[in-house]
């Protein structure tokens, strides 16, 4: 099969952006999406232009690096997959297809296809995480958890922190990936002496890198590749509004109700 | 060269405890004066960092992806073993040491494997506190699977996402220890050299992925938990990203490189389509809990496997070896399959497959269980394959996985140059020759969490606080030279092939004469091949753009550049290992059933190769492997 591509060139944060054209000839429909563009690029340096940068890494849809945001979808076509799992047989031959970087204000550009994407990591500092020191846990079996707590905690915890969350949506909102870490930790008996403390700081610091609020349209849901639910926003409103009250009226942060 | 491996005295099970007894501890006042560089953060380099941050150490941490949580570690899918024995089963800490030594097959250090037995089950403990969501029974207490090797059940898991949630695990303390303070944090940095000062490693130097800006780094110790070099035969479970870079400059300076020949190749992974392909994917193994593996009996059997009837099925881990049937360790269920794709019996186009069939499992247990067990390792066998496995068997093949070989570390995760640790994947120290399921977390998690933090104060103790030299002394400038120099080498070559067209070739070479099977002769030939390729890329390859930016070509062209070295040294020791043992099978050595035969009198060694220069013979230094406590048996799984 054969695609025309048209790829957002862009060479550092400063410099203005453009979309730019290639073809890509004979193509097998089982390649990967990103097997296409290692195809594009090695005839880009054969030809001694530079190609395209974009992030990757496992190539198995759970490191979370990969970030295209593909015919205006982050993560192309396909329901519940990473761009690295996208095929080219979900694409017409002959089709034109044009592909972008995940864009929000929190996510600065690098290069071409890839961002900066810290915001996440400087969230996680503030809250996400159970503080226990290595050596002073208990017996592993000591506190038990009801099996469909650790299922729906794990339900959660599956975020790969990726970010299509934020690209998709229209106010470029961390929501969901703030939730998701929230719930997880919450969720589980382990995670109950921090659970104030945590969501209030994460909230906080969510807002403070720039994300949008919510206003609960779904898309994050719609194309996170690990399919984690609306449901946990929710859960993340409750544990901040038990939070804030029992905080004594600190004043909240916008919170995105 | 005298190699002391510092295996403390005494009976097995107490050398670990008199140990961290006895060595030297640094005063908790003192701690923040000491600087340590961990590099990779894995599960061994994450959990170590945010331990040894724990502590009161000051800590860089650095890594080549955008985040922590992005290294490879995330992508181990089945589980983590522990000798917790909940399941009442007969697991114990000798068991799970004695299985660990027979699995490798006899080739690594009893005193080490020994201690990873027994902080497997602190590992479990620390990773529950953590929040780490583990399968539950309804109980709410922890529940278990069998993996290859063992006749107990001791994997823990999460789903089929066991190395992710590890890793957020660690990820999450080391981000805490970043928002206190204790940790910085250099993310999207790449290690480009390792600066020895006065016969000790002092520091590193760094190339900014997206400045291009080279800068020296200072620490009074250096920790490498960079992974493995698998990516050396291209196709691989690996990681796009992951390199030896590190750990082969550490090499170049000095560092020995240990039994670089046992690379592992892991016997479920989907066959490869098409010459495009960029890596391999693996199914867990777990799934050999409940999939059968079998070919057809007849040779190029074309029809569909549903019309293939039973006795015409050859179920053969389950007929060369009853009593561990499909889970056979790795090396062996590997081989397994090439000999009977090799017959003529492998399935689907290319005929470089088996089925591994779900379908008696379905029957006896019903769908939803199965889903529940391995459902997203259903669903990612369907996105890049488009079959349904619920229907029809899948199709795998073997693919290189994981390496055993490492820098040589001594028995508290030393390597021979002083203040230089090296941890998980990337050291040599835990599966000899071979590595058994579900132990790659194990150890990663087990040095960075419970080994490291201990040893490395021993070596901290014997360093003045303060004494560390600083980041513009002759040796860092040096060794800043030397990498720019390299980079601006490879950017003025300007030649006609691309960077992965030499990397596939490489690839190509190793797996075909150094992979599943090796001989003198095909060993012999890619000696020949690997320096003319060496010499032609250094010619002829094409590194586009220039080093001020972020330049993926040229990260991949010094990895390259690295792996054609380090080839070298694989097929090197393959060669000199004149036997077979786990993974390393050489034809001219097999039993009569076609298994490995071993030569403990002449091979009962660790091979440590010093660095004499690119193209250049290195030199073997020899550690012998005493075994004090276990008799040196022929491996059976029948």
């Amino acid at each position: 099969m054969n695609v025309k591509l048209r790829v957002w060139r862009q060479k550092d944060a400063q410099s203005a952006g453009r979309f730019v054209e290639y073809e890509a000839n004979d193509l097998n429909p089982n390649m990967s999406f990103l097997e296409m563009l290692d195809v594009v690029n090695d005839d880009l340096t054969r030809r001694g232009e530079e190609p395209i940068a974009f992030d990757h890494d496992c190539r198995e849809g759970i490191c979370g690096m990969c970030s295209c945001v593909i015919n205006g979808e982050p993560h192309g076509p396909e329901y519940k997959v990473a761009t690295c799992q996208t095929y080219m047989r979900s694409f017409q031959d002959g089709e034109t297809i044009t592909v972008e970087p995940f864009r929000a204000k929190a996510f600065p550009l690098i290069k071409d296809l890839v961002v900066n994407r810290s915001a996440f990591d400087r969230i996680i500092q503030v809250g996400g995480f159970i503080s226990a020191s290595t050596g002073s846990a208990p017996d592993g079996n000591a506190i038990p958890v009801p099996k469909q707590d650790a299922d729906l905690a794990m339900d959660a915890a599956a975020c790969i922190g990726c970010g299509a969350c934020v690209a998709a949506c229209k106010n470029a909102s961390a929501m969901l990936f703030v939730a998701a870490k929230i719930s997880h930790l919450n969720l589980l008996p382990q995670g109950q002496p921090e659970k104030e403390r945590r969501v209030l700081a994460m909230v906080e610091q969510m807002d403070e890198e720039g994300f949008g609020a919510c206003t609960v349209t779904g898309s994050c849901e719609a194309v996170c590749p690990k399919g984690i639910s609306l449901n946990f926003i929710a859960k993340m409103n409750r544990d901040y509004f038990g939070a804030l009250l029992k905080s004594g009226g600190k004043k909240p942060a916008s919170a995105g109700s | 060269m005298k190699l002391d491996a510092k295996i403390p005295p005494g009976p097995l099970p107490q050398k670990w405890d008199k140990h961290k007894a006895s060595i030297k501890l640094v005063n908790p006042s003192n701690k923040r004066k000491y600087e340590i560089i961990v590099v990779g953060t894995g599960l061994a380099g994450g959990s170590a960092a945010a331990s040894l941050a724990e502590l009161g150490y000051s800590v860089k941490s650095f890594c080549i992806q955008d985040s922590p949580r992005r290294a490879h570690s995330v992508a181990a899918q089945g589980g983590i073993n522990a000798a917790k024995n909940y399941q009442n089963d007969g697991d114990s800490v000798y068991r799970l040491f004695y299985d660990t030594i027979k699995g490798g097959d006899f080739r690594s250090r009893e005193a080490n494997v020994h201690r990873l037995a027994e902080v497997s089950v602190n590992i479990i403990d620390q990773c529950a506190a953590q929040g780490v969501p583990f399968a539950r029974e309804y109980s709410g207490y922890l529940a278990n699977r069998s993996f290859g090797g063992a006749q107990v059940s001791r994997t823990f898991y999460a789903r089929g996402q066991t190395g992710q949630q590890l890793l957020l695990g660690a990820y999450q303390a080391l981000m805490r220890q970043v928002g206190l303070g204790q940790v910085k944090l250099f993310p999207r940095m790449e290690m480009l050299e390792l600066v020895v000062v006065n016969g000790h490693a002092k520091g590193i130097v760094v190339r900014d992925m997206v400045t291009g800006v080279i800068t020296s780094q200072a620490a009074d110790a250096v920790v490498l938990a960079t992974g493995g070099y698998g990516n050396v035969y291209y196709l691989s479970t690996y990681g796009r990203g992951s390199n030896a870079t590190a750990i082969w400059r550490a090499h170049k300076k000095g560092a020995l490189f240990a039994n670089p020949c046992f690379t592992q190749i892991h016997p479920t992974c989907i066959p490869v389509t098409g010459d495009y392909q960029s890596k391999l994917t693996l199914m867990s193994e777990s799934l050999r809990n409940d999939g059968r593996v079998w070919v057809p009996k007849k040779q190029a059997d074309k029809r569909s496997p549903g019309e293939i009837p039973e006795d015409e099925r050859d179920y053969y881990l389950e007929r060369k070896y009853p009593s561990y049937g499909n889970l056979a360790p790795r090396d062996i269920s590997s081989r397994a399959a090439k000999q009977v794709c090799d017959e003529g019996r492998g399935v689907g186009e290319s005929g470089l497959g088996v089925y591994l069939d779900f379908s008696d499992a379905i029957k006896r247990l019903g769908r939803p269980k199965i889903e529940e067990r391995y459902g997203n390792l259903f669903d990612m066998y369907h996105e890049i394959t488009h079959e349904n496995a619920y229907e029809k068997p899948m199709r795998i093949f073997p693919a290189i996985h994981y390496t055993m070989g490492g820098l040589w570390v001594d028995y508290n995760l030393m390597s021979n140059l002083p203040g230089l640790f090296v941890i998980g994947e990337a050291n040599f120290s835990d599966h000899g020759a071979n590595r058994l399921g579900a132990s790659a977390l194990m150890q990663g998690l087990a040095d960075g969490y419970f080994v490291l933090p201990y040893t490395i104060g021993d070596y901290l103790a014997s360093q003045k606080p303060g004494s560390r030299p600083k980041a513009d002394a002759t040796e860092f400038k040096q060794a800043e030279q030397e990498t720019n120099d390299r980079i601006r080498r490879l950017l003025s070559i300007r030649g006609k092939r691309t960077v992965t067209e030499f990397h596939k070739q490489l690839g190509k070479i190793l797996w075909s004469q150094c992979g599943m099977a090796r001989t003198e002769k095909s060993l012999k030939e890619a000696m020949a091949q690997i320096p003319s390729l060496r010499e032609e890329f250094w010619k002829d390859v094409n590194v586009p753009g220039d080093g001020q930016d972020l330049n993926q070509s040229l990260e991949r062209a010094g990895r390259v550049a690295d792996y054609l070295e380090l080839a070298e040294l694989l097929v090197y020791d393959a060669l000199m290992r004149d036997e077979s043992c786990g993974c390393h099978f050489r034809e001219e050595h097999q039993t009569p059933d076609g298994e490995c035969q071993r030569n403990d009198e002449q091979y009962a060694y660790v091979s440590a190769w010093e660095f004499t220069g690119v193209g250049k013979s290195p030199v073997l230094n020899k550690e012998p492997l005493v075994y004090e406590e276990v008799h040196l048996a022929q491996r059976s799984y029948k």
